[in-house]
């Protein structure tokens, strides 16, 4: 499917109003627990979540905002969820952007020993193919992820089976404080990958159209049984690694670099080649920004959940 | 019914579940055909299913489980096999912190089974005899199974494979070709959760799991001898835990041992005992009695195992001290 300008704008700005809208929370001291921000991701999340059917399963992680609201998950109960409000996807059992998992929605709710998303998106397509479905099964995960262990098994397992999955490394340059050239030894993320037998392709993680191509190419590639693909995307973490955190680890000059190079700011500059206009995104800007406050208001509007129900759920069926 | 092994009947109960639900499919190290398992389990399952049902892994227990989560997820039904329980340790966070929290998160079922064979006294040193069943029992959201028969190798296998929820089914290994008797055949599944009352005696209870069952049944035909009662009561099933057949049991004897093969510090008979005192109080004439391992790896040397691990004579000691209360 070829990329819908304006809808992919349309979503990356709600993307980034629901994730400022998180941050003025907390920042007033209106939050519960911590919570993440996901700014510069825009386009990472948004891009390969474009290029599935309703019936893939995504497995995203905490700065993948965008790719929860793509596939269906409304301000209203993400706001919810953050809230610790009980018509929150968790009913208030997991924080933050955690645990925000509906399988009627195909998102498998993530946990925070990262990149445990990772082994089960690879689950997940071996299933597909067992049963020879034509769905496939996207996951992200960061550098710090790609370090682990686990990241190596999981690719090793995905490239075994030829499984229809698509692996997003965000390289956004930091592990929480620590930057990649401090806790990788080789800092070529896709040469790693590669060396594990999947194809690995790198691309400007900032630039929609660029993660959309390389996205579809590669959804493409699992559906037709060409096995997993590893997209390494190149970003900037802009803000800290939790809201308490203030980031004074990166240096100015960095975040300079990247502000410039934001994923709505860069979009923005090629209105014209897209055949859009400031005005239509000026327009998009406004009724976002309308539809998030609204969904604000029902979010802060929802019960708590009853404590008389803590122990429901802990087992299924 | 035909007679055969404990192993048998797992093989039989995989086979069963498998030709009864297309949703079930195996996987772990080595367990494809012709090999068919370290402890050959799989054997008879790999000669009868198709490879894309019988699949091997790597040696990657952390993502194999994560990936049978994902698959799980999906609506398979995977059952898991580790060479041996001690290798649990290695899938931990699959298990730990994303299977067991999946459902009350975010409603995520995750119905697999892991078989880990567990327990010693085979001289198999450290990494080969371990009983690590109260980690899993002291994590919220799994299930937690040890059958000590023939027929519940069988039937809680069925039980285990048909529940909505993970669940880590600890294999007996000193059972496995030692233990015979009638494997039962289609459908006879016996519920989690429920304990079995495995010889009736009125002096003194003795609760139990796996093959410790057998070393405590040994203790009761040992002390009939001397007039002493034992009752046996095999959990069958950790978690959940039947803690009405054993307060029940101890209403009528007053006394009771807590006896399994893992080490005695913190382990699962730890909570039963505690529970004990808490519940049935007034019915006891005597202190709530633990017996299990050392609280050292388990030794290798014959010598040292027996010195580390519970038998019949260390369980008939014990309950005499109790019966003299």
């Amino acid at each position: 499917m070829t990329l819908d300008p304006l809808a992919a704008y349309r979503w990356m700005r709600l993307t980034r109003e629901v994730d400022e809208t998180i941050r003025n929370l907390w920042l007033t001291g209106q939050g519960v627990g911590g919570t993440f921000n996901q700014r510069g991701h825009e386009a990472i999340a948004v891009g390969p979540a474009l290029c599935l059917e309703p019936a893939d399963v995504v497995a995203p992680m905490h700065r993948d905002l965008g790719a929860y609201l793509v596939r269906g998950m409304t301000p209203e109960r993400l706001l919810a969820h953050q809230l610790g409000r009980e018509t929150g996807p968790s009913r208030g059992r997991d924080a933050n952007i955690h645990g925000c998992g509906d399988l009627d929605l195909n998102i498998i709710g993530f946990i925070s020993h990262l990149p445990q998303s990772l082994p089960v998106a690879v689950g997940a397509a071996m299933a597909f193919k067992l049963r020879s479905e034509p769905r496939v099964a996207m996951t992200w995960t960061g550098d710090g992820g790609s370090i682990t262990g686990l990241y190596a098994e999981s690719l090793n397992l995905a490239a075994l089976d030829q499984a229809p999955v698509v692996i997003i490394v965000e390289n956004n340059q930091y592990a929480y404080s620590t930057p990649i050239e401090q806790h990788s030894a080789n800092p070529d993320i896709a040469e790693r990958s590669e060396a594990l037998g999947v194809v690995a392709v790198e691309v400007d993680g900032n630039d929609i159209e660029a993660v959309h191509k390389a996205s579809r190419k590669a959804v493409n590639r699992a559906r037709n049984g060409g096995g997993p693909t590893v997209i390494v995307a190149e970003t900037m973490r802009m803000l800290g690694h939790a809201i308490h955190d203030g980031f004074e680890y990166v240096p100015d000059h960095l975040l300079e670099r990247w502000e410039a190079r934001d994923p709505l700011t860069i979009f923005e500059q090629r209105a014209g080649e897209h055949g859009t206009t400031i005005d239509q995104l000026r327009a998009i800007d406004s009724d976002v920004a309308a539809e998030v406050k609204a969904a604000l208001v029902v979010a802060q509007g929802s019960p708590f959940p009853d404590p008389a129900t803590v122990t429901d759920g802990v087992w299924a069926g | 019914m035909a007679e055969g092994t404990y192993l048998d009947a797992i093989s039989a109960a995989i086979i069963h579940e498998m030709e009864r639900d297309e949703r079930v499919l195996v996987m772990g190290e080595d367990v494809a055909g012709p090999f068919g398992g370290a402890f050959k389990v799989t054997k008879p399952v790999a000669e009868r299913f198709p490879s894309t049902r019988v699949r091997n892994m790597p040696m990657t227990e952390l993502g194999f489980i994560g990936a049978a989560n994902g698959m799980a997820l999906m609506g398979l039904r995977p059952v898991i096999e580790l060479q041996f329980a001690d290798f649990i340790s290695s899938g931990f966070d699959s298990i730990v912190q994303f299977a067991s929290t999946a459902h009350y998160r975010w409603g995520g079922a995750v119905p697999w089974v892991i078989r880990a064979p567990s327990d010693g006294n085979l001289r198999s040193g450290p990494f080969h005899s371990q009983n690590p069943e109260a980690w899993f029992v002291h994590t919220p959201g799994l299930k937690v199974v040890a059958p000590s028969t023939v027929a519940d190798a069988y039937g809680l296998f069925q039980s285990a494979v048909r529940d909505d929820n993970p669940v880590i089914y600890f294999e007996s290994k000193p059972l496995y070709r030692s233990l015979k008797g009638e494997v039962p055949e289609g459908d006879a599944p016996v519920p989690l959760g429920l304990a079995e009352v495995a010889r009736s005696g009125r002096h003194c209870t003795v609760v139990t799991y796996g093959a410790m069952r057998h070393e405590a049944m040994a203790a009761a035909e040992e002390l009939a001898a001397e007039g002493v009662e034992l009752e046996v009561i095999d959990l069958r099933t950790l978690k959940p835990l039947d803690m009405d057949t054993v307060a029940s049991s101890v209403a009528r004897t007053s006394r009771v041992l807590v006896t399994h093969a893992a080490n005695q510090l913190g382990g699962v008979g730890a909570e039963i005992a505690a529970t004990i005192a808490d519940e049935c109080f007034t019915d006891l004439d005597a202190p709530v009695k633990r017996l299990g391992g050392l609280d050292v790896p388990v030794p290798f040397s014959p010598p040292l195992e027996d010195a580390y691990r519970p038998n019949a004579a260390k369980i008939a000691a014990a309950c005499r001290d109790l019966c003299a209360w």
